[in-house]
């Protein structure tokens, strides 16, 4: 690649942004931003801006696809024209392809798809504005999304990136970190159960540098973890908050 | 949209069978856990291509077929050459093959054997410049999936690696504002030697190579592919399932060992071609 030699970690240790090599960039969850879905999560992690959304279970469509003891799982990872530098084509891209089904089989595992039978359960990611990571933290909204369809799931599934930026391992890559750097590994992970759902890596990094990476990937999965089960739980407050005033308003109706 | 693939049919009989013997640490076709199928390879065989080589991992048959052309560069690269690896699960591979556009198993399996090759920078790209910003050579990876049973990213990568360590292009040069080709052949410039290892994970037990119906039992499978430094270039994790991280970092460690075994197989048969 043409690289511009840009300096990705400073004299002072940090990165361009100002983080230290194991921290993550500002994340934001919202649970249940759309009417219409079943289930939706909306997720700011650094530049990524990113909307999650689930329907179903409901009819397979085309019918033939259903299967006769679980649900399938359809899954679509997409980037809007407008989330890159230079306008991308709508017509989904090799890439995006082979994201949807590598994210695909990474909820698929928490899905206790068993419980629904001939029915499909359908995920939309749709990346409004990409930064780097972005299949991580489709993965962490979509997740999010089931959980808010009421989709029983074993667990909720968290993703993070990790690269090698200036020879170093360095948790969670921006956008000119995952252009520039020399390596990219995302990862999804469940927290409790301590399973690995989506591993992929380009790049180059020794056997060591891997299992740097690894461990400070799975370590920023359980800190995201912990800002998932809050926005549920936001969720969930708000739900019970409206039922409550309901009751009463229709209580003092009577 | 990705779809749950609907997998076929296992006898129950044939599944316990895998599971049963792999508690024994013993498999159906008595390999031990981290052997592989007998590989040959071929290469040479399309004089029409600028290399190509037919890869036989036990009953799995996968060709590859490299075509050099001159072509623009992409506007980001003007300097560079292009690699572009395709990947076609040939219909009569596999009773499940279908003929029509690529099937999310197919990219999948180009963009695996792609990642290998590209960030081992196996071809220097920076040498298949010919004008900057206005022609280079594009390099044409096409795997060729011609019988299908079990471990196809391993046979692709081996195949996608004999022909290109095999491949003999023209030699282009400015003369002016033309290109001028000669007709003495050149080899590519080959410069890394990116192997792919899978570990397949059945009820808890890894191993290397899965044959078809050890694949249609696994739970999850690993890709690692690694260079002739020993260095992870490129890695995938597929289907359902999933591993601890104690099983991924002993799956890395057997990739590396078994990709310096694999690597030496492929350095034999090409050697001097």
């Amino acid at each position: 690649m043409n690289k511009p030699e840009i300096k990705l970690i400073g004299e002072n240790g940090l990165r361009t942004d100002g983080r230290r090599l194991d921290e993550l960039r500002p994340i934001k969850m919202e649970v249940g931003v759309l009417d219409k879905a079943d289930g939706s999560a909306y997720i700011e992690h650094g530049k990524n801006r990113i909307i999650a959304a689930v329907y179903g279970p409901r009819e397979a469509h085309p019918k033939h696809i259903a299967l006769a003891d679980r649900a399938v799982i359809k899954c679509r990872y997409h980037m809007a024209p407008f989330s890159v530098e230079e306008r991308k084509s709508p017509a989904p891209s090799r890439r995006e392809l082979e994201l949807s089904k590598v994210i695909r089989e990474s909820l698929e595992t928490s899905v206790m798809s068993e419980a629904y039978p001939r029915t499909s359960i359908d995920i939309f990611i749709e990346i409004l504005q990409s930064d780097g990571g972005s299949r991580c933290a489709g993965i962490t909204a979509a997740s999010l999304a089931l959980a808010d369809a009421g989709i029983p799931l074993k667990e909720i599934v968290a993703g993070c990136a990790v690269c090698k930026i200036d020879g170093k391992i360095a948790l969670d890559p921006s956008d000119i970190e995952d252009k520039q750097g020399d390596a990219d590994l995302p990862i999804a992970y469940m927290s409790k159960s301590g399973l690995i759902t989506l591993l992929q890596m380009d790049g180059s990094l020794t056997e060591d540098e891997f299992n740097q990476g690894l461990d400070i990937g799975i370590a920023a999965c359980k800190k995201i973890n912990e800002i998932q089960i809050e926005a549920l739980k936001r969720k969930y407050i708000s739900v019970k908050e409206q039922a409550e005033e309901r009751h009463e308003s229709q209580e003092a109706a009577a | 949209m990705s779809v749950t693939p609907q997998l076929p049919p296992i006898g129950k009989i044939e599944q316990r069978g895998v599971v049963d013997l792999l508690a024994k640490e013993r498999r159906i076709d008595e390999r031990k856990l981290t052997d592989y199928r007998e590989l040959k390879i071929e290469t040479g065989l399309v004089q029409k291509a600028n290399g190509s080589a037919m890869v036989h991992l036990g009953k799995t048959k996968v060709m590859t077929g490299i075509k050099v052309e001159l072509g623009q560069p992409f506007p980001d690269t003007p300097n560079q050459g292009v690699l572009t690896v395709n990947a076609e699960l040939v219909p009569f591979a596999s009773p499940t093959f279908e003929p029509g556009p690529p099937s999310e198993t197919a990219i999948e399996l180009a963009r695996v054997v792609d990642r290998g090759i590209r960030e081992s920078k196996t071809i220097a790209l920076d040498a298949l410049c010919v004008a900057p910003g206005k022609k280079v050579v594009i390099v044409f990876v096409d795997v060729y999936v011609l019988d299908h049973d079990g471990n196809l990213i391993d046979a692709s990568a081996i195949s996608a690696l004999a022909a290109l360590l095999t491949s003999k292009m023209k030699r282009y040069e400015m003369e002016g504002e033309e290109v001028r080709t000669s007709d003495e052949l050149v080899p590519l410039p080959v410069q890394n030697e990116p192997v792919a290892v899978t570990t397949a994970k059945i009820d808890g037990h890894m191993i290397l190579d899965p044959c078809l119906e050890e694949e249609l039992v696994m739970s999850s499978r690993l890709t690692v592919t690694t260079g002739r430094d020993g260095n992870i270039c490129a890695m995938q994790k597929g289907s359902l399932g999933t591993f601890t991280d104690q099983e991924i970092r002993q799956a890395v460690k057997t990739a590396i060992e078994k990709g310096k075994e694999i690597r030496e197989t492929i350095r034999g048969a090409t050697a001097g071609r």
